[in-house]
């Protein structure tokens, strides 16, 4: 392996331009050298913007980093450009099992199979699906371990935090409005509480950006609160949204503030989107 | 019970990085006692951090979070921290950068137990 990316880096600095960078970045994300993987990546689609082997390579990258909303995202962009492509059903199908959507999962590994009928592993995972069996082969795509619950309900595709762990009971992107815009929260008594806290988001937000200014503070980057059973981060995604994210007192702080970051760096990428 | 609350502030104001602590009225955000460094304009701290305050409050039990313990506005050059106290109380730090804040967090948590 290691032979195989020494030659692969060699042909790809030879040639800048060659699509070699497909097997290199593979080749070092097999290695789990994935940060060096996303860089190759990331070089090739910035050469090849509509290649959807990059955006297929790029997405593996991102599903092994366990961002799933941003996977879910660059599959998406392939199926765009190329509807058959086997890589970015069987991606996207894992993805909807992941989240506990077996019928979405389904259909993608069924159109998986149909533009490549001669994947058994993929027909025998299907009947496995489909007969309510838990497991199958991981796409050659993603091999995350699924250790948490699936969520209770299944966001839509198009939520800011889909394929994130508290998609739909721990982060809530709302409006200025005091709209819920994606995601959802749950008290700890499992009480859909989505709206309610929407509609107070903004206004803890303004103050936090009055008080702020008042005080010299220069701009803020989050509101973390501690409570007695929850404690959440409020941050704001951009100038006219807030967002807050949620977790179990008990758990470290500095987590908290990293999946703040995270739902509120994807909850960027799909206003631009939306917009 | 401690009524002192000056005596209160003076462990807070002696951490570095600290540049202020207050206990303020939680309800209509007036100054009760204050430790501040020169420049520091105590009432317009104590509006703002009161109001803060109730924002998140009011969001943290209307979601049924449970009781606000310790509220931290990070921002670029410090952080305000918050405490309520009690019901009608609550204690303000306003720290710069780069300062101890789980100690910080630690010292106001004790003062704020000694006001109840």
């Amino acid at each position: 392996m290691i032979e195989d990316i020494r030659a692969l880096t060699a042909q790809l600095a030879a040639d800048p331009t060659s699509l070699v960078f497909l097997r290199l970045g593979e080749a070092l994300r097999q290695r789990g050298q994935l940060e060096a993987a996303q860089k190759v990546a990331l070089t090739g689609l910035s050469r090849y913007p509509h290649l959807p082997d990059a955006h297929d390579l790029y997405a593996r990258i991102l599903a092994d980093r366990h961002d799933y909303a941003n996977a879910f995202d660059e599959w998406d962009m392939v199926l765009r450009i190329a509807p058959n492509h086997v890589g970015a059903n069987k991606g996207i199908g894992f993805l909807y099992y992941r989240a506990g959507d077996r019928e979405n999962a389904v259909r993608h590994l069924q159109l998986a199979l149909a533009a490549d009928p001669g994947d058994d592993g993929l027909r025998s995972a299907i009947d496995r699906l489909g007969g309510g069996g838990e497991v199958w082969d991981t796409p050659e795509a993603a091999q995350p371990e699924i250790t948490e619950p699936l969520p209770a309900r299944t966001p839509p595709a198009p939520d800011p935090f889909f394929g994130f762990e508290g998609s739909v009971n721990r982060l809530l992107l709302a409006s200025a409005d005091g709209l819920r815009l994606g995601g959802g929260l749950a008290s700890t008594a499992g009480e859909d509480v989505s709206e309610v806290a929407a509609a107070l988001v903004s206004g803890a937000a303004r103050e936090a950006t009055r008080a702020a200014k008042l005080l010299d503070l220069g701009e803020w980057r989050h509101v973390t609160v501690e409570c007695g059973d929850l404690s959440f981060c409020l941050v704001q995604p951009t100038s006219d949204t807030g967002l807050i994210a949620a977790m179990d007192t008990a758990l470290p702080v500095g987590q908290l503030h990293f999946l703040a970051e995270r739902a509120s760096k994807a909850a960027t990428s799909w206003l631009e989107r939306v917009r | 019970m401690i009524r002192d609350y000056k005596a209160l502030l003076e462990p807070l104001t002696r951490l570095r990085g600290v540049r202020g602590a207050m206990v303020v009225a939680a309800d209509d955000g007036v100054v009760v006692v204050d430790a501040l460094m020169d420049g520091m304009k105590g009432k317009a701290l104590a509006a703002l951090a009161a109001a803060l305050a109730s924002r998140i409050v009011d969001l943290s039990t209307r979601a049924s979070f449970g009781s606000a313990r310790f509220i931290q506005l990070q921002a670029a050059e410090g952080s305000l921290l918050l405490v309520p106290a009690t019901e009608q109380l609550l204690l303000v730090t306003v720290t710069g950068r780069d300062v101890p804040l789980g100690l910080t967090r630690l010292e106001m948590l004790k003062a704020a137990e000694r006001m109840r």
